[in-house]
């Protein structure tokens, strides 16, 4: 069975994506994993103008135009500049040993393929079997999220969730309307500016931005 | 629609009272302008709210749909012959609360002054649409308002701890109820999508009788909360103490019956026609509670010494007693005695109405007082008689009222509560028959009970010889705290005059909720009869001539006969050549009789000085026991539970994201 050439491509970028995640979910430095979101913004604008064009769908054009704009672009050079005014270039401490991350983030992988299943035999898209991708890159990123300790990568983890839930809804469902893409992605800005905020307020508060000083804050 | 009209006046009163409030907000920079100007324009507008009810009560029943609320369920207003009675309530006791706000908060600071005028014409409002929803959303919403501005007003001086504590306690219970309140209309509404929250459609319900005796436990649990019915009860003494004594006033005079009114919307209207309509044990339930909780609260009236307490456990008590008319007109009711069942619902809608004025008339009172000596503690009072005439004399009223005494308007309600009891037999239930004759005993012990607790309160504040030091000063009440005072005795003085003309204007309610009226009974304007001329008649206006007939007889003959003989001489002064003013009767000794009679309902802490004493100190207190046996486990237990959850907050964000991340994983995985 030969598949289109377009399906192929997206198949690529599909792994190129998980295999940033992980990479991502490795990663110690906090200026390479900035730089590998960067890398997945652009691996999903590619993978919805390919989208796009496959199926002649032009609204997604625009979104894949947004994308490029806001998250390859802006948002990282947001977070340089947030890092070099914090000056937070050193390492990235993680709470469970990177190994450890890895497997835990192999067996999530297994999981949210085999919870895809069912639904991608229900698909009738050009892309099936993607889902399992998409929600594994969401759990992955979340993982991160769980595991570092810094509030930067904390940050970078919640914005890749987001690229794994927009790359699930523009490689199932061609997209979603319009309007709710340019909510999502200005919610996205937004809350990058409100983290931004946070940090140095965080900062200011507690000399560091290592969040476990945020305990104190607890009710006893 | 043609009868909207009543309707539409008194949403724009209640929009008018909303703008007041703001006004007073916008004004708080020239507090002089808020006393002046805003509270006697609410007084006014409290008025007009009155006059809307009495007048809405002849006319037919409108309905009216705002176009605000949710999506499905617009907000519904009705003025049915209920909610105009309690208009009249709302509006009339309000009316002479407000213009004696505007004197008693003149020395009050700017800003504090603004927010309390914003709450207080809120809960104005709050109350008035409560009497208006016709949809539980509208009803909740104005419940709540009500609680949360009746909160805020409670806790005025807030910078007190204690009266901090006492306002959280209030908004506590106050949210229980209204929880139980939204689940009894749950109940009632029967899951039949948002639309079906009107009244309207509860009405058309048809519930099963478990369902209706449901919604009936749910309502009367819910209402009893706001009420201070029996085990619910706490809030009352420890709110109305700390509130400002108008706002003690307002809450004890009516936002207690807008409870009333709920249990009497839900019972007999909107559960009227469920499957099988009311049920006998619901009315034998309610009687019972409100037996114990009249006897309780009189009870405990008795031996407080703090005179804002003394008035909250008779607020109790009074709950008490309307809900033992309530109840026995639901036995009634069931038992097809539908005249019967109007004789004891007028009796306790007049109750209401009476208790809204002279409880309003005391309460301002009070703070007349506690302006005036700085005390609330009646113990360190006494002879205030003679520095303050004007509110001894009007207060005076106001006590007689609420013994029932006649020709006052507290005799006629507890006179036609009797009736109902004496008039009952001949029910088909053999335990209820025997059951009404020990209610009716029950009663008349709380009514007797009363007067007891009202001599006391009387007598130590006014009468007597001044006790402390600094009452000297003591001054009367200014210009507008009399007129508001004087109001709520005129109107205490008038329900009893004319009882005739106001059960007449009652029938208008009965004939909504059982369907008779007692109108027929009473053929003239003189004698007030209950069900017929032959069984029993009370004329209050004769009454009122033979008592002032004797007393200017009694007055001719001592003058005349008597003072030609009168000798004075001091002697050996009948043993008590040097009287102080610490001899006299204190109001902890008053209650001392009540305390040793009832003494297992009290839990006493008492520490006695010893015979060798240089300084002996007496110090007693009389505790609720309810306190101990019910409301501290429940508080162990609330902390026992929040403790284990809190074992879940450890402050750590890799935690909190990490039961998010399980969260999900589980719900993937398994649904």
């Amino acid at each position: 069975m030969t598949m289109p050439y377009s399906i192929q491509i997206i198949n690529l970028l599909a792994s190129l994506l998980l295999l940033i995640a992980f990479a991502m979910l490795s990663q110690r430095r906090i200026l390479s994993l900035i730089n590998l979101f960067a890398w997945q913004g652009l691996v999903l604008s590619l993978s919805t103008f390919v989208v796009a064009y496959s199926t002649g769908q032009h609204h997604l054009y625009y979104s894949a135009a947004l994308t490029l704009l806001l998250k390859v672009l802006v948002l990282p050079w947001l977070l340089h500049r947030l890092m070099r005014k914090l000056n937070v270039r050193w390492d990235v401490e993680t709470l469970i040993n990177i190994p450890a991350t890895m497997l835990v983030g192999i067996g999530l992988v297994i999981f949210s393929f085999n919870l895809a299943a069912p639904i991608s035999q229900l698909s009738e898209s050009i892309t099936r079997g993607l889902i399992g991708i998409a929600l594994a890159s969401v759990l992955l990123s979340m993982l991160m999220m769980l595991t570092r300790r810094k509030a930067i990568p904390q940050v970078v983890g919640f914005l890749a969730m987001e690229n794994g839930l927009f790359f699930a809804a523009t490689s199932a469902t061609h997209g979603m309307p319009m309007v709710v893409e340019l909510g999502i992605a200005l919610d996205v800005l937004v809350a990058t500016f409100i983290f931004g905020i946070f940090f140095f307020q965080i900062r200011e508060t507690f000399d560091s931005l290592d969040i476990s000083n945020m305990e104190k804050l607890k009710d006893d | 629609m043609v009868g909207a009209f009543p309707l539409d006046i008194a949403d724009a009163i209640i929009v008018s009272l909303m703008a007041l409030g703001l006004m007073g907000l916008a004004l708080q920079h020239s507090p002089h302008l808020i006393t002046n100007i805003i509270f006697p324009l609410g007084a006014i507008a409290s008025l007009a709210l009155a006059a809307t009810g009495f007048w809405a009560l002849g006319e037919p029943v409108s309905h009216t749909v705002l176009p605000l609320g949710l999506p499905g369920l617009p907000l519904h207003l009705s003025l049915d012959p209920l909610s105009a009675f309690f208009l009249i309530l709302l509006g009339g006791a309000s009316f002479g609360v407000s213009i004696f706000s505007a004197g008693y908060f003149k020395s009050m600071p700017g800003n504090t002054l603004g927010l309390l005028c914003l709450e207080y014409h809120l809960f104005l409002a709050s109350m008035a649409l409560v009497l208006l929803a016709d949809d539980a959303y509208m009803f909740m919403v104005a419940w709540e308002t009500m609680a949360l501005s009746s909160y805020f007003l409670v806790t005025t001086d807030h910078h007190v701890p204690d009266i901090r504590k006492a306002g959280f306690l209030y908004l506590l219970i106050a949210h229980v109820g209204a929880i139980a309140i939204l689940l009894s209309f749950g109940v009632m509404q029967g899951g039949h999508g948002i639309g079906a929250y009107t009244f309207a459609a509860m009405r058309e319900a048809h519930l099963s009788a478990f369902w209706a005796s449901v919604a009936f436990l749910l309502a009367l649990f819910g209402f009893g909360a706001k009420a201070g019915l029996l085990p619910l009860h706490v809030w009352l003494p420890e709110a109305h103490p700390a509130a400002p004594s108008p706002v003690s006033a307002l809450m004890s005079g009516i936002m207690l019956k807008t409870a009333i009114y709920g249990i009497l919307r839900v019972t007999f209207d909107l559960l009227a026609n469920s499957l099988n309509g009311q049920q006998w044990w619901w009315g034998v339930l309610a009687l019972a509670l409100g037996l114990i909780t009249a006897i309780f609260g009189v009870m405990f009236a008795a031996v407080q010494g703090d005179m804002k307490r003394l008035l909250a456990y008779s607020s109790i008590e009074n709950i008490g007693l309307l809900l033992v008319g309530i109840g026995l007109a639901i036995i009634f009711h069931v038992y097809g005695k539908n005249t019967l069942a109007a004789l004891s619902l007028t009796a306790t809608l007049y109750h209401s109405l009476n208790h809204a004025f002279f409880k309003s008339l005391l309460f301002v009172g009070t703070g007349s007082i506690l302006h005036a000596t700085g005390e609330r503690n009646m113990g360190r009072m006494g002879g205030l008689i003679h520095q303050m005439p004007w509110v001894a004399v009007l207060m005076l009223v106001g006590v007689l009222s609420i013994s029932g005494l006649p020709p006052f308007n507290g005799f006629v309600s507890e006179w036609l509560l009797l009736q109902a009891f004496l008039l009952s037999p001949g029910l088909p239930n053999s335990y209820i028959n025997m059951l009404i004759p020990v209610a009716a005993g029950v009663i008349a012990l709380a009514a007797a009970l009363a007067a007891y607790v009202m001599v006391k309160f009387y007598g130590v504040i006014f009468l007597g010889q001044t006790r402390g030091e600094a009452r000297e000063h003591a001054h009367d009440a200014g210009i507008p705290e009399r007129i508001g005072l004087s109001w709520l005795a005129l109107a205490c003085v008038v329900l009893g005059l004319a009882p005739v003309y106001v059960v007449r204007q009652l029938d208008l309610v009965t004939q909504m909720l059982v369907g008779k009226g007692l109108g027929n009974a009473t053929p003239g304007w003189l004698f007030l009869a209950p069900v017929d001329m032959e069984r029993a008649s009370y004329s209050p206006v004769f009454f009122l001539l033979a008592v002032l007939g004797v007393m200017l007889v009694t007055a001719l003959v001592v003058h005349y006969f008597y003072h030609g003989r009168l000798l004075r001489g001091p002697a050996w002064d009948c043993g008590y050549p040097e009287q102080t003013s610490r001899m006299q009767d204190t109001a902890e000794g008053f209650g001392q009789p009540i305390r040793r009679i009832f003494e297992p309902f009290f839990r006493i802490e008492s520490e006695l000085p010893g015979a060798f004493d240089t300084h002996p100190r007496y110090h007693g207190r009389s505790e609720d026991r309810l306190w101990y046996a019910l409301y501290l486990p429940v508080k162990r237990i609330t902390e026992k539970l929040s403790s284990w959850a809190s074992l879940l907050q450890h402050g750590r964000i890799h935690l909190y994201l990490a039961y998010t991340f399980v969260t999900l994983l589980v719900l993937l995985a398994f649904v």
